[in-house]
């Protein structure tokens, strides 16, 4: 296990766009803990005046917004809020998405057929759309969003966990286990779910990407939490002063987009050094 | 072709529980959101009167036992109802109907652009892999995939719109022009390549990392050795012997994508101010018009199932290896 995991560590930072993808998530952790520190004040507070380019004074070396807040703090505050909502949102995603799948998968009949007509249902919604509805009627706050954008990516989990353990659920492990009288709650948690992590990691990884795009097209469309400031937010805000100033548009959308990047290579390394026979394609 | 027209409807039979278990869900969060449709009204009027609420109320039949209520529910949409518009003050499904051409058109676009652009990048990766045009194809893709797509469309505008003026920046036609004929086909197309070129961009790298990806396991197969070995040319292999298996698994994708393209379709238009069902779910989020946001989201949903049941159809006519079970 432990050679195992060493090779998977050895193969993983081989792979120089992943451990790419590990800097710069890095640094956006880093700017997420270090934000109450770096930028103690409210990111809501105008600390100077109104449209200073970045670079031109270099206390605000982002520059201010029309209002004059720092979108430096902007940018800090708004990296804790979009890994928050991301990995919180995933998490719960993945929790009710494995449970569900390995219910179906382990179960089978009536018990699947239910629960796979349900994923099918919750699939078939247009995700964002949906996420919009959910949030629009609970009113936006960082729960409510959290809680809807792991509503809608739920679905792919399960389905993927379902297809993982019907092919583990015949093995002869599992067979040895049934047969020695283990109860199911056992032989799913001990010996069928660790079988299926790979896979789910690789997925969740993406889904944190997904998740912070989601996030932030909710906080543009005005559906983010009235009381953080989210990237999103930021650029909903900034489309107004577009012509005249379109670095208060422009910064925030290069942070989601070099965040959802790293996370997406990431997602990719994981995936090669947990298949490293599927690599060369 | 009786066959496959069974299959469609089995198909659609198999639909109705879908549509339906979405049906309830929609009921029930309508009644879990707080507050219902009166008191928004009553609150609007500056806080009516209770005796007037509770006429509402009885008016619009609030004041029931909710499975009836859930009942009647379901009974009108089976009809094509999805409720009235009090901000609009017209039937919901009207309102809809009038939006939904200019949505269809922009997606339609979106998806031939991004369809056809990624086939074609993906075949070009695939066929200098690990070369210098893949690598730039590849990094192009990523990025693309990785963009948040109202940030895309909003620098698109600054760059098209505000800085060249090559483009208008919003709308669907010339307000006060009142073009026909060619001009006004002319001025259409000028609105929506932008809005179009921003949705598609994201679908593009997705369908240009999957075509890559599925180019490059059909170039493996022994069919294609035996193309070579026969002295077929390289390019006809890949256009024609490669190229039409790799297709099958971007069918697949098509239909996958369709529900995701409409939650896009919400974020482009409300950039662009295009007057779609995007723009008009924007907008009853704000005027908290929750009839219209559920009866959109009833459409979208049965959008996406009719899509899928197409996509299949679709798929079991470009491969005869597949059968469609009558």
């Amino acid at each position: 296990m432990k050679d195992e995991l060493m090779a998977f560590a050895y193969r993983f930072a081989r792979n120089r766009p992943a451990m790419a993808g590990v800097a710069i998530l890095a640094t956006v952790f880093l700017m997420a803990v270090l934000a109450y520190f770096v930028y103690p004040d409210s990111p809501w507070d105008m600390v100077a005046e109104p449209f200073l380019w970045p670079g031109q004074e270099r206390a605000f070396w982002l520059g201010t917004d029309m209002l004059g807040r720092d979108l430096g703090a902007g940018i800090f505050h708004g990296a804790r809020v979009s890994l928050l909502i991301g990995f919180v949102a995933t998490l719960v995603a993945v929790i009710v998405g494995v449970a569900i799948g390995a219910l179906a998968g382990y179960y089978g009949g009536w018990m699947d057929n239910v629960l796979m007509r349900l994923t099918e249902m919750f699939q078939t919604i247009p995700p964002f759309i949906f996420a919009i509805v959910l949030v629009a009627i609970f009113q936006p706050s960082v729960a409510t969003i959290v809680l809807a954008i792991a509503v809608v990516s739920w679905p792919a989990v399960a389905r993927l966990v379902r297809a993982e353990v019907l092919s583990l659920r015949g093995r002869e492990f599992v067979q040895a286990c049934v047969a020695i009288g283990m109860n199911d709650a056992r032989i799913i948690f001990l010996h069928i779910l660790p079988n299926t992590l790979a896979p789910v990691i690789v997925t969740g990884s993406l889904m944190v990407a997904t998740a912070i795009l989601t996030e932030a097209g909710l906080a543009f469309l005005g559906l983010g939490d009235p009381n953080v400031m989210s990237w999103g937010t930021i650029i909903g805000a900034g489309r107004d002063v577009l012509r005249s100033a379109w670095y208060v548009t422009a910064i925030p959308g290069v942070a989601i987009l070099l965040t959802v990047l790293a996370l997406n290579l990431v997602g990719e390394g994981l995936n090669d050094a947990l298949n490293p026979r599927l690599k060369h394609r | 072709m009786p066959r496959s027209l069974r299959y469609l409807l089995r198909r659609l039979a198999q639909a109705v529980p879908i549509v339906l278990g979405i049906a309830i869900f929609n009921f029930m969060l309508v009644h879990m959101a707080p507050g219902d449709a009166v008191d928004v009204l009553a609150g609007e009027a500056g806080g009516a009167n209770p005796e007037y609420v509770e006429q509402l109320r009885e008016q619009f039949g609030l004041d029931q036992p909710l499975p009836v209520q859930l009942g009647k529910y379901l009974w009108s949409v089976a009809s094509l109802d999805l409720g009235f518009s009090f901000r609009h003050n017209m039937p919901v499904v009207d309102i809809i109907l009038q939006r939904l051409p200019a949505t269809l058109m922009l997606m339609v676009c979106a998806i031939a652009l991004a369809f056809s652009l990624g086939v074609f990048l993906g075949v070009t990766a695939a066929r200098n892999v690990n070369r210098v045009l893949d690598r730039v194809i590849s990094v192009g893709a990523l990025l693309a995939y990785a963009t948040p797509i109202f940030w895309i469309g909003l620098m698109l505008i600054l760059l098209f719109s505000v800085r060249l003026g090559w483009l208008p920046s919003s709308g669907m036609e010339t307000i006060g022009a009142d073009y026909s004929g060619w001009a006004r086909v002319v001025d259409l197309a000028r609105h929506l390549l932008l809005p179009s070129v921003t949705l598609a961009l994201f679908y593009m790298a997705l369908y240009t990392r999957l075509m890559r990806a599925s180019m490059l396991e059909v170039y493996g197969l022994d069919y294609i050795t035996v193309a070579r070995a026969k002295g077929v040319p390289e390019r006809r292999v890949a256009y024609r012997h490669v190229l039409r298996n790799a297709l099958l698994p971007m069918v697949t994708m098509l239909g996958l994508q369709v529900g995701s393209l409409l939650g896009g379709s919400v974020l482009v238009e409300t950039v662009f101010g295009w007057p779609g069902l995007g723009r008009l779910a924007f907008e009853a989020v704000f005027q908290r018009d929750f009839n219209l946001l559920l009866g959109i989201l009833l459409l979208c949903s049965v959008l996406v199932v009719l899509v899928n049941i197409l996509v299949d159809l679709l798929y079991a006519r470009l491969d005869p290896r597949i059968e469609v079970a009558g």
